[in-house]
């Protein structure tokens, strides 16, 4: 049940996605995240959306797993629109008791939960066609000029890549201690909040007893290899800039181009 | 005699539908009787964890039934959760599943859930705390206080409480001293014997289960290819060594002696082999 929980998971694969070098991923996450909050008509959402289903397409995930990663934002996303369908003043359709409901309203709705699920596709989508630790080189190399203003990039991105590589691992134990202690009759499912709650405590006793000598054990290997933060220290991987990189460069100027005018057109559609 | 915990045509599919998708048990029929002491063997990814898993209904079956005492656990709601009560499973290192500020609240724990009465728990908890050979006075420490080999026999010792029918043990004594070994079998053993309860020992190790139980399963790449006595079983050394899988080393000592052409009978524990070659030294004219 918990393997359904897919952030920061990575799909191994071969397609053009996962071959692109990941800060050419990440500058597109951010363009293609600037462009959604730019939309302004179902026009700019409409080539968005076809933007983000072609890059699925291309990756070769599957839209299952893409899906399947929305799950947990489910609510918020109900949420979401429900407030923007009920809190939005325009022209009404339906009027039920204090209820009111416009017809920017039920527009205000379907762009805001369009647009929460698109940002969590598209940024799904890069840590699955992206391995952690590829990530947080990325990261390390577009935030390295930070370093002359002492910013600790590498300390900074050395958390991010041991927190990002420990979650499948978390998750791994969290679901063995949930059977382990499933197999002395506790029960995770049924009960009221507070029950729930509760039986979390044979869960997150153990969890974080496990997470602290986990770092101790990691902290350990890390000495014994003589780590000593990023000063002088080379890479296995160098970072390099290909002909495709510059290539979806363009193509990811090119939409916020596309979506940059269509915003300043004034049309409503 | 009819089986008290049995797989029909078990198939488990992980992670299905994604790039990980792969089958981790295929058809498997599996049987264990009642009072019987049975080994399972497999190497690392074999699927041996999923069979267990299964066995108490922690794994929903992709395909089959998995039936305890004639009925599939599957077939009512809610049955699934009162098997967990009959067949009791310890997993691999059990004592990172620890967590209540005393041993004896930690031991408690499988027992409350039953829903038994404070009197009832209380006598679990300290039958089971002998069982599992920890000392009363440490019943009121933290679990966290303990050696290695204490916190293995207190979370034994939770599973025990619930005094299930069946006791599946994954690996009990991984990571233990020698000694430590010993002890754990023998706590295994008293509790078989008391209680005549099955109990199903998935053990790398195949001096252990030769010495210990009274038939074998093997599993190998989600199947079940053999099954049968210690002595059916080892008696296919080749096959087992295709699987990743050994047989003793006294029997593999005792092979290469016969291959020398000293007349040797098959032996698969070292007591055994004790007891043939004193008979023969005595028998010999010196």
């Amino acid at each position: 049940m918990l393997k359904d929980i897919t952030l920061g998971q990575y799909f191994p694969g071969n397609s053009i996605l996962h071959r692109l070098d990941p800060r050419t991923k990440l500058i597109g996450v951010i363009v293609y995240i600037v462009a959604l909050f730019l939309c302004k008509q179902l026009l700019s959402y409409c080539l968005v959306a076809l933007f983000l289903a072609w890059m699925i397409h291309v990756s070769g995930v599957g839209v299952k797993a893409i899906v399947r990663g929305l799950r947990p934002v489910l609510i918020i996303m109900i949420f979401t629109g429900i407030l923007n369908l009920l809190y939005t003043g325009g022209t009404p359709i339906v009027q039920w008791g204090f209820l009111t409901i416009t017809v920017e309203g039920v527009w205000k709705a379907i762009y805001m939960v369009a647009r929460i699920m698109m940002l969590i596709m598209g940024t799904f989508l890069l840590t699955y066609t992206t391995s952690p630790i590829l990530l947080t080189d990325a990261i390390e190399s577009l935030f390295g000029p930070l370093k002359k203003i002492h910013v600790p990039i590498h300390e900074l991105a050395m958390i991010m890549s041991i927190a990002l590589r420990f979650i499948p691992t978390l998750i791994e134990e969290t679901d063995k201690l949930m059977s382990a202690q499933k197999a002395r009759g506790a029960d995770f499912e049924s009960g009221n909040l507070i029950e729930k709650a509760k039986s979390l405590v044979p869960l997150l006793v153990p969890l974080f007893v496990s997470a602290f000598r986990r770092a101790e054990e990691l902290a350990v290997a890390m000495e014994s290899r003589c780590y000593h933060g990023g000063e002088g220290r080379t890479r296995l991987r160098q970072l390099k800039y290909n002909r495709q990189d510059f290539v979806a460069l363009l193509v990811l100027a090119l939409l916020i181009a596309v979506i940059v005018v269509l915003r300043s057109l004034h049309f409503v559609v | 005699m009819e089986p008290i915990i049995e797989t029909k045509k078990l198939t488990h599919t992980y992670s299905a539908g994604t790039p990980f998708e792969h089958n981790a048990l295929t058809e498997v029929d599996f049987c264990a009787y009642p009072g019987e002491y049975l080994g399972v063997i497999g190497h690392t990814g074999s699927g041996k964890s999923t069979l267990i898993q299964h066995l108490n209904g922690l794994l929903k079956p992709t395909a089959g039934e998995v039936c305890f005492q004639g009925e599939d656990i599957w077939a009512v709601k809610g049955r699934a959760r009162q098997v967990r009560f009959q067949v009791g499973l310890v997993f691999q290192y059990p004592e990172y599943q620890l967590f209540e500020e005393t041993v004896y609240k930690d031991i408690a724990f499988g027992p409350t859930n039953m829903k038994l009465d404070k009197k009832e728990i209380d006598r679990r908890v300290r039958t089971s705390a002998e069982f599992a050979g920890l000392s009363d006075d440490l019943l009121q420490v933290s679990p966290f206080e303990l050696s290695g080999g204490q916190k293995r026999r207190a979370a034994i010792a939770g599973v025990i409480a619930m005094e299930p029918s069946v006791l599946i043990l994954d690996e009990p004594t991984a990571g233990l001293d020698p000694v430590g070994r010993e002890e754990i079998l023998d706590n295994i053993r008293q509790y078989h014997n008391a209680k005549n309860a099955t109990v199903i020992l998935v053990s790398h190790s195949m001096e252990e289960v030769a010495r210990t139980v009274d038939r074998i399963t093997v599993v190998n790449d989600g199947i079940l290819p053999m099954t049968g006595t210690p002595a059916e079983v080892f008696a296919h050394d080749r096959e087992l060594r295709e699987m990743g899988l050994d047989v003793p080393q006294v029997t593999q000592v005792f092979r290469a002696l016969r291959e020398r052409g000293i007349d040797l009978p098959s032996v698969y524990t070292v007591e055994d082999a004790v007891r043939v070659l004193r008979q023969r030294l005595e028998a010999a004219p010196c």
